[in-house]
């Protein structure tokens, strides 16, 4: 359900740079980046080393710094916002990181990491809550008392996700949540996110290289290269056929788990080169 | 890499100009004790103030630092309250003392650290677990009560070594060296055991990582990836060592030139303190500072250089 | 000696951190009883807890338990060797009571050590929270003094400064507790920072906690067994500066103390040679005791606990227990695994295998892929193959044949073998390339390791390689270290190495895994080109079907250390027969569903 500002989150014409040491000129991750994503829908961000997708999650989160440009969350900038202001306006937006081993404090116990965001309420709701999150993930009752260490990845994951459900958040960004799991584990973690979203119609930013995960999980995929978004569409548009040279190469680079589609796809690759060179494409 | 060397060198600067001026502020702060210090404690107030206007302690303290600093710059640290002696040269007569103490010692610690450490790491058993010993060991004893027992037992049972005094490697290079023997010996137990272990522990870590694994895959045998590979990459956490090492020593030699009576800096400051000859204690300061920024330096700068990511930016 | 050293050397190590985990404790004083029983389990650190608890209360109790008062004087005893007369320890030159003068002494040397801890103690760690938390020009200035004033040895200040401290051995050790907090410093700084970038510091800032609660709640948890730890070595440090200083004559010569005893009794050593054995001794042992506490309470609250290696028994039980290596050989293989098991010690004497059994055949020509998912052994087989398998691997059984010799037994041949006849691929570029050698020289040195060639000839032969791997400069990358290149071109240059010395067979650990995906379309382009041109067997570890379906003939899925399903890669494709490996295959996402 889309509130009158329009999209839950839009960025308009984000810049985000870096300063460095001395004279040299300062380096600019995020180059003039605009996306929206609206209630309820998954935007993926897909690229490769150095494109940006990481920057863009943590700039949404306040965790980078935004040189210019606005991040609006339901009607509100939040762009320039101090951690206190955040709390107040911003904590409808939650994340879940990569590494399973050190988004977790490894010497607290899993119910006090859990309660630790939620600031009101007598203990003994907050105990509720705790069940009722570990519930939400799949995860049994008595985890709350163990210690990061005593869990696997996978479940460390689910852990992570169930402090970002612990404020009811709106919009959760997903960064590579599972690029350090088996392939079985993230079977299992995106279900769980999927189905979370089926339920509450929470939005998620997935961030991720892989573009079978991408097109697996969102509705629409944003391509960036070099800090600019170079294309955006459907998911499965991106997927099967899209359109920028960059993006097509993308594409053709990333093999699927068929060997003779594969040979074929291959053989495509290098002739989509051969083109791009000789048209003397970027 | 002029960068980081000039970085580094403006560093030093203001670390010695910083020490200087804290200590001087802080020993020079009550001229009217100092005074009294020189004079004895029956003295009449008359007589200390004009003890005190004649070594120019009633002036402010930030006056006396900035005259002292003009005659540093001029080659001067100043003269003694009670001798009148330039200190400059009470200095010179100390310093072949402590630095062929230090000098000698640095120059063992360094190469059988380096030995004993790479053995350790690499071939691991006895020679680990005794070297573990040995650094423990070497840690919890001062250098100075090791003296003391070498002196009881080398020296006053047995004889063979004199217990107390120095002799001029001018004046004869064979009692220059029996003299230096024990002191030598008191301060390296400790010294190597401390340097040989982390000397171990950087050698241990590299041969953990993975371009050591990937270069027995190529066939390269052990020996020529420590003295090729390893010892490359451990160069330049071993200067750190060194220094770290070389400056705890210079507070060791200061306790083992009491105890064997070497007539070094060491033994001059402690002489000094006691009779509150302060301009002279700044000098022994000044030495200290001067060395350890010295050896800093050098460490680090040759620690960069060695670090292609550092030399080449 | 070596104040400041022990507490460096503390402080260097705690902050490198190891492999993988980040210098966080694994136990931090919150699940107390466990440290405790830990401790308690430690003959070293029961006997220094014992001492030092018997010098906390001979401290205590000097008064009552004193034979003699500090002051009483016997002269017809001064000079008196220990163990002759009325007086235990000896008398000292003034006749006086050694063995009582240094009871109650030990009052002087408690209250030192109090201030010293807590003067460093709060000056350290205070700093050090602040500096590491909020960088920039707070760090900045505060790590500047820091080092300023850690530059200097401890006790030449301490001798500098007596005109203004006077013979006042607290006053003095306040001040030493200020020269030898920067140690503290350092050790809360590198923690917090380290914290700092840690992910659950970014979560608890999107959870939106205020950064006055994060450091409360998360830095100070992860700084606290850190700062016990190093209470040990400082409380050392300050004992034996103590001891010096009134060695020297600068402490209160009016008050017992250890240093002042020692001191009169090596003056008259001459006179009374045994006077000096006892205040060494205590001096020592008590500074002994303080840096023994110190590495047991390390061990206790962030060791892993005592790691018992696999006793010789357990082996050979485990080893007996394998069943016989099934049939022979293919003799047409390059290479054959057979019946390789791997195991590891528990921590407990036993031994936990995770290659439980493993046959694998290798031909010339054959890409075999080795699939599964992390703890199935895939890389503990490549390695094994290898001869790199690290030294706390136990070989529980089987062989690895190759051109008739079984290089899991004969060592020669397996170092012959090595980067001549079977070379290895990693799996990240950059950390497996040393980073003191230009490229050029680490290739030369591998090749000529390899084969007997001149410099020249290597040179010409790597140059015309790395062309060959696709990289555009061949002579300007010779001379460049390898952080001046990127990723994929890192990859290239191992790639060349490995094939520099012309090797039948590759053992390939990930070696695209590392990189962004378009570079890895590149590589395996590389590799297949690479074997259809000198005719290569390769084992390729990896966990990505894609890559299987993109470059494998053959492929061994790998589960709990054994092979479940061995079959040419279409077959298994299209028709897996283990349930596991139909699972692998419905995990896997593709961008285009086929």
């Amino acid at each position: 359900m889309e509130t009158d500002h329009g999209p839950l989150l839009r960025v308009e014409h984000l810049v985000v740079e870096y300063r460095s040491r001395g004279l040299r000129a300062p380096k600019r991750v995020i180059d003039d980046v605009s996306i929206e994503i609206g209630a309820g829908e998954t935007l993926g961000l897909v690229g490769e080393s150095g494109s940006g997708k990481t920057t863009i999650g943590r700039a949404i989160l306040g965790l980078a710094p935004v040189t210019s440009g606005r991040i609006v969350f339901d009607g509100t900038d939040i762009s320039g916002l101090r951690r206190r202001e955040r709390r107040d306006r911003a904590q409808g937006v939650q994340a879940i990181f990569q590494d399973p081993y050190s988004s977790l404090n490894p010497s607290m116990s899993i119910a006090d990491i859990l309660v630790e965001p939620i600031r009101e309420g007598a203990t003994a709701a907050k105990r509720a809550r705790v069940r009722e999150l570990l519930d939400a993930v799949g995860l049994p009752s008595d985890a709350g008392s163990r210690q990061a260490r005593e869990f696997s990845g996978g479940q460390r994951q689910r852990i992570a996700i169930a402090r970002a459900l612990a404020l009811r958040p709106r919009l959760i960004i997903c960064d590579e949540p599972t690029s350090a799991l088996d392939m079985s584990t993230q079977t299992r973690v995106l279900g769980l996110l999927r189905e979370i979203q089926e339920r509450t119609a929470v939005s998620y930013l997935f961030i991720s290289h892989d573009l079978g995960v991408v097109r697996a999980m969102s509705d629409r995929t944003a391509v960036l290269l070099g800090g600019r978004l170079v294309e955006e569409g459907t998911a499965d548009q991106i997927a099967r056929d899209p359109q920028h040279p960059y993006s097509r190469r993308l594409q053709m680079a990333t093999p699927v788990a068929d060997p003779e589609l594969q040979a074929r796809r291959r053989r495509e690759r290098l002739e989509l080169l051969r083109e791009q060179a000789a048209a003397g494409v970027a | 890499m002029i960068g980081f060397t000039l970085r580094r060198l403006a560093s030093a600067l203001l670390l010695t100009v910083a020490v200087t001026f804290v200590t001087f502020m802080l020993i020079f702060s009550d001229g009217n004790a100092i005074a009294r210090a020189t004079l004895g404690e029956t003295a009449t107030q008359e007589a200390v103030d004009a003890k005190a206007l004649q070594l120019g302690l009633d002036q402010p303290v930030l006056t006396q630092y900035w005259e002292w600093v003009q005659g540093v710059l001029h080659g001067s640290l100043g003269n003694s309250f009670f001798t009148g002696e330039p200190v400059t040269a009470m200095l010179l007569t100390r310093l072949p003392v402590t630095l062929s103490l230090t000098v000698i010692v640095v120059l063992l610690t360094a190469v059988v650290s380096v030995l004993v450490g790479t053995l350790a790491a690499v071939r691991g058993g006895w020679l680990d677990r005794g070297l573990q010993l040995l650094a423990v060991a070497g840690a919890a004893v001062p250098a100075f009560i090791v003296a003391i027992f070498l002196v009881l037992t080398v020296a006053v049972e047995w004889g063979l070594l004199p217990a107390t005094g120095y002799v001029p490697f001018s004046r004869d290079p064979v009692e220059w060296v029996r003299s230096l023997t024990l002191p030598v010996l008191a301060i390296l137990v400790g010294s190597i055991g401390g340097a040989a272990q982390q000397f171990r522990g950087a050698i241990s870590e590299i041969l953990q990582q993975d371009f050591v694994r990937t270069l027995r895959s190529r066939g390269i045998g052990e020996a020529p990836i420590v003295f090729r590979h390893v010892l490359r990459s451990a160069a330049a956490p071993g200067l750190t060592i060194l220094s770290l090492q070389t400056i705890g020593m210079l507070g060791g030699v200061v306790l083992i030139e009491q105890v064997f009576a070497l007539p070094g800096v060491g033994d001059l400051a402690v002489e000094m303190t006691l009779r509150s000859d302060i301009p002279v204690v700044m000098g022994c300061v000044v030495f200290t500072v001067l060395v350890v920024v010295v050896v800093n330096l050098v460490a680090d700068v040759v620690g960069a250089w060695l670090n292609p990511k550092v030399r080449l930016a | 000696m070596s104040t400041e050293q022990v507490v460096s050397a503390v402080v260097d190590r705690e902050v490198a951190p190891d492999a993988a985990r980040p210098a966080a404790p694994h136990d931090d004083g919150r699940r107390g009883d466990r440290v405790g029983r830990r401790l308690l389990r430690d003959p070293l650190a029961v006997v220094s807890m014992a001492y030092v608890a018997v010098v906390i209360v001979v401290g205590v109790l000097a008064p009552v338990i004193a034979p003699y008062s500090p002051d009483y004087v016997d002269v017809d005893l001064a000079n008196t060797a220990p163990f002759t007369g009325d007086f235990v320890l000896g008398g000292d030159s003034s006749g006086r009571d050694i063995l009582s003068r240094l009871l109650w002494a030990t009052r002087g040397t408690l209250l030192a050590c109090v201030v010293v801890l807590v003067v460093s103690t709060v000056v350290g760690v205070t700093g050090g929270l602040l500096a590491g938390y909020f960088r920039g020009r707070t760090e900045a200035v505060a790590s500047w003094v820091a080092d300023a004033i850690m530059a200097l040895p401890g006790i030449v200040l301490l001798i500098a400064l007596y005109t203004v401290i006077g013979p006042s051995i607290p006053t003095a050790m306040a001040v030493f507790g200020v020269l030898i907090a920067p140690a503290n410093y350092r050790l809360v700084r590198a923690v917090v920072a380290e914290v700092r970038g840690e992910l659950y510091i970014d979560a608890a800032k999107v959870s939106g906690l205020s950064d006055l609660r994060i450091i409360f709640r998360h830095v100070l948890t992860a700084v606290r067994a850190p700062i016990i730890i190093q209470s040990g070595f400082v409380l050392a440090a300050g004992i034996g500066i103590q001891a010096g200083l009134e060695f020297l004559g600068l402490g209160d010569p009016r008050v017992p103390s250890w240093g002042g005893i020692l001191e009169q009794a090596f003056s008259t050593i001459y006179l009374n040679r045994g006077a000096v054995v006892a205040p060494a001794l205590v001096v020592s042992l008590t500074i002994l005791a303080f840096v023994l506490l110190g590495n047991a309470l390390r061990d206790a609250l962030q060791g892993s606990g005592r790691r018992r290696p696999a006793t010789a028994a357990r082996v050979a039980e485990a080893r007996a227990a394998r069943p016989a290596p099934s049939a022979a050989a293919d003799a047409e293989a390059l290479v054959s695994v057979r019946g390789l098991a791997i195991g590891y010690p528990d921590g407990l004497g036993h031994v936990r295998p995770v290659v439980d059994g493993v046959d694998l055949c290798v031909h010339r020509g054959e890409i075999h892929g080795l699939v599964g998912e992390s703890g199935s052994g895939k890389s503990q087989t490549a390695f094994a193959m290898l001869g790199l398998l690290p030294k706390d691997a136990v070989v529980l059984g089987g062989a690895v044949l190759f051109d008739g010799a079984d290089l899991l037994a004969d060592a020669g041949a397996m170092r012959r073998a090595r980067g001549t006849r079977i070379a290895y691929v990693p799996q990240e570029p950059m950390s497996n390339l040393d980073p003191t050698i230009t490229i050029g020289r680490q290739l030369v040195l591998g090749l000529r390791a390899a084969k007997r060639m001149s410099k020249a000839k290597a040179r010409s032969h790597l140059l015309g390689l790395l062309a060959r791997v696709g990289i555009a400069d061949p002579e300007a990358v010779f001379d460049m270290y390898p952080h001046q290149i990127s990723g994929g071109m890192a990859q290239r240059v191992l790639i060349t190495g490995a094939i520099a010395g012309d090797p039948e067979l590759i053992v390939a650990d990930e070696p695209t895994t590392a990189l962004d995906v378009t570079v890895q379309a590149d590589v395996l382009a590389l590799l297949r080109e690479l074997r259809d041109e000198r005719g290569l067997g390769m084992v390729l570890v990896t966990h990505d079907l894609g890559v299987v379906a993109d470059i494998c003939d053959t492929v061994s899925v790998m589960r709990h250390g054994t092979i479940v399903e061995h079959q040419e890669v279409r077959g298994l494709f299209a028709a897996p027969e283990h349930p596991y490996t139909r699972e692998l295959l419905s995990s896997a996402l593709d961008p285009e569903e086929a």
